[in-house]
């Protein structure tokens, strides 16, 4: 190439939003070369293993560990009694890591060891003794607050009677609980009195919910030690670095939905009661609430609701977050609701839906405001690829028809926090950037990559302003003594709250290598702009010089300089008030999916055939991994459905395996068509909303709808199991086709 | 008391000798003994198949399989499967169709989809489902795995 026609080079607009990038760490993961916890082995290290409670709840009357502390290759057994100040654990501070004079759920932990192996930490935890003592198990919520029943969390008293003398502290470990009540949440606007009153008609009914976890496949684990300056180094696989904290499992129970509607359609109030098995200690789980009232209130526009709660202690493993909580169990309500309400007043589920959905600049009874709001896009779109109306009317007429295999379809929308969700004092993330003399990036962030392909949709982000290519970045997100603070993988927060970080860091790049560009050119900053690794004119696409002989000119001068810039979003969200009001989230997401089923009224099993989705995801950033977080959304919710069950009974877990909790398998999945709705946040980075959560969500509720249509017969209990299905269906359990045997 | 054993076997293209404990199964062997952690301990009995490894040219999940009985046979885990063209070929077409998330499913994953290439060279949908049955996945939803492979499996090949 010579001068001449290098002067002239025009570089043609080009975007990365939208298209198809590959994960970056994919490469790696698929070559088995990337490390997960227990792939790491530090020189020395020593191996941990906790002896976990032989009972349900009990008091500790003794322990023995001389035995386990005499065996060859143990450094260390510990218990409470070695550690004179614990520090209280979980949301509510109601437990310590090591458990004191009593147990009070399956695998609460007794003592610890550290051993040269896994093999000799194994076997000194079979040498220590525990002398128990039983107390009544509550296994379910509803015995929790009956009256007398056992306190969970009484005054910390030691196997003998007396007082524990635990050292200064005023938390529900130090002290005790006078009850078996952990949370309450009461939530009002408008009046439900006043609506009742203009109400012509009303359906009230029981929803029960079941246990379900998250199966993760990798191995959980910890790695500690010190490093060189003392600092304590340690290896984790959580999606909160910076709060540390992990949750386990959801459990709950609702109890009645009341909603009522006018003849004309129109929704007045809803009212809704649930209790919630919070297990034997406060994680997130007993914050379900503030989920769930979020659809109560708002998914549809309903002038007076009235919702009330408690989360209660039981001796069942506790409660924890799980993708889209509160969520799945307030739409399996609302949404069956919405289809029965449909049938009374004698309207299409579709135009009933249409009637009441939200709108782009409304602000709920809850004080949420929709900026942007593509709700009734998502539900005509998903109506319309799935060809719902007619098939909704064919298969209510199939409903009578002789023959046992019956189809049906189902509708169900969900609203989720798409901004962030402030909850905690801050919901904000940092990023740090810097640009190498070669014009390779460096971004640091305090976003977590679980998986979700965070890396390479902030990498598409930044490189978008830079007008680089993905292959120049390299991220660092995995050691919190570098990157800097975020609240973590939750909420469905990633893409907006770091993706709008990453924006503004590499903003303030662009412009402090324009300004440089500007005087070089002797224009302004304005006239100029990064595409294709040159700067170039702006109105011509002209390239003027390369992007690192520019960064190179920059730092090889006398006043020598590095572009390196930092950026700290925090949504424009707030907190709620006591009676949780307030606008939690920068921005929600919307979407419908509908479900198709076939039922065999023989059996009681359900093939699920298709689901057809519209997310309101304000825009697709990376349309491949957008695809991905839908697809396994969908299926996650799929075995929420129909498969998974964590059964436990009086306590205990009778399942805790993948051969008897029942993940969805490759053979299984449905015909997936996904549509995605571009409304456009105006906060959003590129205008997207978060995503993560949303597509697990509707699936119970949509296939509940779709078993109505096909059979006439409604589910108020997950999961759709074929024995579940086929009671419901024939009032009774199936006939047994064996005999029981008897001897000769 | 344990038990050793001292066995030899083919891993990924190279002889190995190795002394093993007679209890230890393929995987703890393939991680502890070897260190190669590319193979995945997800359960440990059988049922997520993440520890999926090739032995003489049949997938089986590792967790299941004594380290003994690995005596004079050809392993492969996923360390080697990439070296080789087909192994490759589902790398790039894993990537490329977005089938990894989280990625600890992958590396059973891929074993399992290259033998089930060997036996089923231009595979459609419904038999790459059957064939991946054993492997679990709690992130994708199977779907842009199952993509993935079915293209593999029918691409044109390359002059």
């Amino acid at each position: 190439m010579n001068v001449a026609e290098k002067k002239h080079r025009v570089i043609e607009p080009d975007s990365l939003i939208g298209k198809r990038i590959p994960k970056m760490d994919a490469p790696d993961k698929a070559s088995g070369r990337t490390r997960y916890i227990h792939d790491i082995n530090l020189p020395g290290q020593l191996h941990g293993k906790i002896l976990r409670s032989a009972r349900i709840h009990a008091l500790i009357k003794s322990i023995d560990t001389s035995a386990a502390r005499a065996l060859p290759g143990v450094h260390v057994v510990i218990t409470a009694a070695d550690i004179a100040d614990q520090r209280p654990i979980g949301v509510a501070k109601d437990h310590f890591p090591l458990k004191v004079g009593r147990v009070r759920s399956q695998r609460d932990e007794i003592a610890a060891v550290a051993a040269e192996s896994e093999e000799i930490a194994e076997a000194a935890l079979k040498l220590i003794k525990v002398e128990y003592e039983d107390l009544p198990v509550i296994g379910n919520p509803e015995d929790s607050i009956k009256p007398g029943a056992v306190l969970i969390h009484p005054e910390p008293h030691g196997a003998d009677g007396t007082h524990l003398h635990l050292k200064q502290g005023t938390s529900i470990a130090h002290k005790g609980k006078p009850d078996n009540v952990a949370m309450r949440f009461d939530y009002t606007h408008g009046d439900v009195v006043h609506g009742e009153a203009e109400s012509d008609v009303v359906i009230e009914d029981t929803f029960k919910l079941h246990y379900v976890t998250h199966c993760c496949m990798g191995v959980s684990g910890m790695i500690a030690e010190f490093d060189a300056g003392g600092n304590v180094l340690m290896y984790s696989n959580t999606q909160v670095p910076f709060l540390h904290k992990r949750e386990f499992a959801e459990y709950l129970n609702i109890d009645p939905a009341r909603i009522r509607s006018r003849k004309d359609g129109t929704l007045t109030f809803r009212q809704v009661h649930t209790l919630h098995d919070n297990g034997a200690y406060t994680s997130w789980g007993a914050t379900t609430p503030f989920v769930m009232m979020q659809t109560f209130s708002s998914l549809y526009r309903v002038p007076h609701c009235d919702y009330h709660t408690a989360a209660v202690y039981t001796n069942n493993p506790y409660a924890g977050s799980f993708r889209g909580y509160g969520n799945l169990q307030a739409t399996f309500a609302i949404e069956q609701h919405m289809d029965m309400l449909a049938e009374t007043i004698g309207m299409d589920p579709l135009e009933f839906r249409m009637k009441n959905a939200q709108e782009a600049g409304e602000v709920t009874g809850q004080g949420m405001s929709f900026k942007s709001c593509g709700f009734k896009d998502c539900i005509k779109t998903a109506a319309g690829r799935s060809d719902f109306s007619r098939k909704f009317a064919e298969n209510h007429a199939n409903q009578k028809k002789p023959g046992n295999i019956k189809r049906g379809i189902g509708m169900a929308s969900m609203l989720h926090v798409g901004g962030g969700a402030k909850i905690y004092p801050s919901d904000g993330c940092g990023t740090i950037l810097k640009l190498d003399d070669f014009a390779n990036v460096t971004l640091i962030t305090g976003a977590s990559e679980i998986g979700q392909g965070s890396e390479t949709v902030l990498s598409q982000l930044v490189c978008e302003e830079l007008g680089l290519p993905i292959s120049a970045v390299t991220v660092v997100n995995n050691d919190t003594a570098i990157t800097p603070w975020d609240v973590g993988v939750h909420a469905s927060r990633t893409t907006f709250v770091a993706g709008n970080s990453a924006i503004g860091a590499a903003r303030k790049a662009k412009s402090k290598i324009l300004a440089v560009a500007a005087k070089k050119f002797d224009c302004t900053e304005a006239d100029l702009d990064l595409r294709g690794g040159f700067v170039i004119r702006a109105d011509s696409g002209e390239a003027l010089v390369e992007l690192s002989k520019l960064l190179r000119n920059l730092h090889f001068q006398d006043k020598a300089e590095l572009v390196m810039t930092t950026f700290y979003y925090e949504p424009p969200s707030v907190h709620q008030d006591k009676g949780f009001k307030g606008d939690v989230s920068a921005a929600y997401a919307w979407g419908t999916q509908v479900v198709e089923v076939e039922v065999d009224t023989d059996t009681g099993f359900i093939k699920l055939l298709k689901v057809t989705g519209a997310h309101d995801v304000g825009r697709v950033l990376n349309r491949l991994g957008i695809e991905g977080q839908i697809e396994g959304g969908v299926v996650m919710g799929q075995g929420y459905a129909f498969t998974e069950d964590l059964m436990i009974e009086d306590g205990k877990m009778k399942n805790p395996n993948f051969r008897d909790y029942k993940l969805v398998t490759a053979p299984e999945i449905p015909e997936m068509d996904i549509a995605f709705i571009e409304s456009m946040d105006g906060e959003g980075p590129q205008g997207a909303k978060g995503v993560g959560e949303a597509p697990a969500i509707c699936m119970a509720a949509a296939a509940a709808n779709a078993i109505a249509n096909a059979t006439g017969t409604r589910l108020f209990e997950l999961p759709f199991t074929p024995e579940k299905v086929y009671r419901a269906l024939h009032g009774q359990a199936p006939k047994r086709y064996w005999k029981p045997w008897k001897a000769e | 008391m344990s038990l050793k054993h001292e066995i030899e076997f083919t891993l990924n293209g190279v002889k190995r000798k190795v002394m093993v404990d007679v209890r230890m199964n393929a995987l703890d062997m393939l991680r502890d003994i070897v260190g190669l952690t590319g193979t995945k301990y997800g359960c440990g009995e059988g049922e997520c198949g993440a520890c999926t490894i090739q032995v003489d040219g049949v997938s089986l999940n590792s967790c299941l399989m004594f380290a003994v009985d690995c005596a004079g046979r050809n392993l492969t885990t996923v360390e080697g499967l990439t070296d080789q063209p087909r192994g490759e070929a589902l790398r790039d077409a894993f990537v490329e169709h977005g089938a990894v998330q989280c990625g600890f499913c992958t590396p059973g994953m891929m074993m399992q989809a290259d033998h089930l290439l060997a036996k089923h060279e231009h595979p459609d949908e419904a038999c790459v489902k059957r064939g991946l049955e054993g492997n679990l996945c709690r992130c994708t939803g199977y779907k842009k795995i199952v993509d993935a492979v079915v293209a593999c499996g029918n691409a044109e090949p390359t002059p």
